[in-house]
């Protein structure tokens, strides 16, 4: 007992058994005496009237402590399982603050969000210009070496469609390091109709699958909208990587986390531009501010008609695109 | 398809044979509870042969569980996570509270049921065995007729509850993968009640096997008249699952939405095996034909045990291909819906054949283990 009551954080000869507060029940409670004075009432035989402090400790008798510690120990019990739940009742998870820069590299990872900007709501979109495309895959090397996205995954990529003129549309995927002596098919141009770029990273979406499936809070939303994966709490159940509609998130075999495109959250807090769009050079793709009208990115998008991936699903991408076929999903 | 064209990231299949294990695992769980609740709720009494080797399959195979998940689970030493900061948004949450409070029903009301053995073996035997009995007893040496009535009277109680909680647990399950939108093969409020009636087919077609290898104490009669029952419920809750599974699908093919170009060819393609020969083929429709056959033959009680025991092992087999073609088939098509992956299962490995079969086996080596140690056919005691 004497050990069970020292877990509980006091000791059989000076806790007060009626109230149960461990000998600290008027010091350290803050609660005012009277509040326990209904003990009083309870324990007839208790030798004081209404102050549990005025006790002695040697006047407790063995049931009294008995009774004081399994108060103590239900209102721990209780109080550890609703401090348990307190991650659940606190509602938007998705405004939770991020511990850290998750995905980012390590040498990168040390700038922190900007609380500066995340006070004044600033909310960050994507827009890409399917037009302005040309499938270099400058945006794939650079993304690879900025975020070291290990081989065989990638946080983004470049699909090319080629519609033939006998109806049938081919898509492959655009080589980082270039067509040139790449194994990506060379069709003839007489049979081609219509060839087009499209390329492809995290939607952030507004209502993040990945986020909603998370079981522990390891997918949380940061401030300005960016969908980040906690590294510290992923336990690598797969389960973000099979709810997103859009194929962005793997498990990186280097960290055994659940691994995504961040837009580059570690530059962009800087107020830098993602390694894909500081490498394109074309200006395909274009980052910005959603929640200034002023910015460029809300300037493209209130003047050309835009159109999201997959939006029957009702995620609400911040990824828009210009100039989208249907065959693009 | 029009091209071949797999997303970077769906190359590697996330899911593993362990996910396919583990519904697997928790659908015999449910099934044998679900049994042992038709005698003990229900009071169906043709099948009291079995009501405690039921309870002691689902407690085994409880307790093995959670193997495929740790070994699935890329950070196996956070597992606990998700019962310390649970996701209210996540249906996978709740599988920590979910599956203890399982545990703890079926520990309690197994203890239970054994009490009169335990604190009899307590009280008579020595050395480790006696050290072990009286530990298990908690010190607790009263089997009055009073005191067993008050034990009898738990012992339903947690069995009726434990009807839903089964369903949760098992529901909980499809609900996981139905409750994805990202895949069409998935996404379907079918699928919590797929899985559930499954589980249930599942559980009574173990328990057909299981009975005919342990409970040789029987007499012919007994053992025949328990697998007549079993048999009868089995063919019952056969049919309700098949029909579930093929309404989906022709539910799914009657609506020819924009998907149902990838399920057709996943199904007549990666899938043809597991789903159209072992599935539907050899898994459901041969025993959907053996079943009734089996209980026409109650007059032939070896005959009957024989095709009975042909068709539960089906079942099982049919079981097993359905969740590996809903785990593993929901991932052999990428979210470009344009292409198809392989899933290449490894021998070795911590999520390899050899794993996956020593997670599959040690249950029923603990069963096996279990009926040996544990009075499961003896009730003379208890009631």
């Amino acid at each position: 007992m004497n050990s069970l009551l020292s877990i509980l954080g006091q000791s059989a000869s000076s806790g007060c058994g009626s109230c149960g507060s461990g000998g600290g029940c008027c010091q350290s409670s803050g609660q005012p005496h009277h509040t326990h004075g209904h003990h009083a009432h309870e324990h007839h035989s208790h030798s004081h009237h209404g102050g549990c402090c005025s006790q002695s400790a040697t006047s407790v008798r063995p049931d009294e402590t008995r009774r004081g510690f399994m108060e103590r120990a239900t209102t721990l019990v209780l109080g550890s399982f609703t401090l348990t739940l307190l991650p659940m009742m606190s509602g938007d998870e998705k405004k939770e603050e991020p511990s850290q820069t998750p995905a980012a590299p390590p040498e990168k990872a040390a700038a922190p969000p900007d609380p500066a900007a995340a006070a004044k709501g600033v909310l960050y979109g994507f827009l890409i210009d399917t037009e302005k495309c040309t499938g270099a895959g400058k945006c794939l090397t650079a993304c690879r070496e900025e975020n070291r996205v290990p081989e065989g995954n990638s946080r983004t990529w470049v699909e090319r469609y080629t519609h033939f003129r006998d109806g049938r549309v081919q898509v492959d995927l655009v080589p980082e390091s270039g067509f040139h002596g790449s194994t990506v098919p060379q069709y003839d141009p007489a049979e081609v109709a219509k060839s087009y770029f499209v390329p492809k990273l995290c939607n952030q979406c507004v209502d993040a699958p990945c986020n909603q499936v998370c079981p522990v809070h390891a997918s949380i939303t940061s401030p300005e909208g960016v969908e980040l994966v906690d590294p510290d709490r992923c336990i690598g159940c797969g389960y973000c990587v099979q709810a997103c509609p859009y194929g962005m998130r793997f498990m990186n075999p280097e960290t055994n986390n659940a691994d995504k495109c961040t837009w580059c959250y570690h530059r962009i807090t800087k107020n830098e531009q993602p390694a894909c769009v500081e490498a394109c050079p074309t200006g395909a793709r274009v980052f910005g501010r959603l929640d200034d009208p002023e910015s460029d990115l809300s300037k493209r998008l209130a003047s050309l008609r835009t159109q999201v991936l997959k939006e029957h699903l009702g995620t609400n991408p911040k990824l828009f695109y210009t100039s989208l076929s249907d065959e693009v999903i | 398809m029009e091209s071949q064209f797999v997303f970077p990231n769906d190359w590697h299949v996330a899911w593993s044979i362990m996910i396919v294990l583990y519904p697997y695992i928790t659908g015999l769980v449910a099934g044998a509870f679900v049994v042992s609740a038709l005698y003990h709720v229900f009071h169906d009494n043709s099948l009291k042969p079995v009501s405690r080797l039921a309870m002691v399959t689902a407690l085994c195979f409880c307790s093995c569980a959670t193997m495929p998940l740790l070994l699935h689970l890329h950070q196996p030493m956070r597992a606990f996570n998700i019962m310390i900061t649970p996701s209210a948004t996540s249906a996978m949450a709740g599988f920590g509270f979910i599956y203890n409070l399982y545990m703890l029903l079926l520990v309690v009301e197994v203890w239970l049921i054994f009490r009169p053995e335990i604190v009899a073996t307590a009280q008579t035997a020595t050395g480790i065995k006696g050290l072990v009995t009286k530990v298990l007893s908690l010190g607790i040496k009263e089997i009055t007729p009073g005191a067993r009535a008050v034990d009898n009277w738990v012992i339903r109680a947690l069995a009726i509850i434990g009807i839903p909680a089964a369903c949760i647990l098992h529901g909980y399950v499809g609900f996981l993968f139905g409750g994805i939108k990202a895949n069409p093969w998935w996404s379907t409020a079918m699928m919590p009640v797929i899985f559930l009636i499954s589980a249930v087919v599942s559980g009574i077609a173990a328990l057909v096997l299981f009975y005919l290898i342990t409970g040789r104490g029987h007499s012919a009669e007994e053992r025949s008249e328990c697998v007549y029952s079993l048999t009868r419920y089995l063919w019952i809750a056969l049919i309700a699952a098949f029909a579930l599974e093929m309404l989906e699908l022709l539910h799914m093919a009657y609506e020819g939405s924009s998907d149902w170009h990838v399920i057709w060819h996943l199904l007549t393609h990666p899938l043809r095996l597991s789903y159209g020969v072992l599935q539907v083929g050899v898994g459901s429709l041969v025993p959907l034909l053996l079943l009734p056959l089996a209980l026409l033959m109650k007059r032939w009680p070896r005959l009957m045990m024989t095709v009975s025991a042909l068709a539960s092992l089906l079942v099982l087999v049919q079981v097993f291909a359905m969740r590996w073609n809903v785990v593993i088939g929901g991932q052999l098509f990428s979210k470009s819906h344009r292409g198809f992956v392989t899933y290449p299962l490894e021998p070795m490995g911590r999520e390899g054949l050899i794993a996956a079969i020593v997670v599959l086996v040690l249950p029923v080596v603990l069963l096996l283990v279990a009926s040996k140690v544990l009075p499961v056919y003896e009730e003379k005691a208890a009631h």
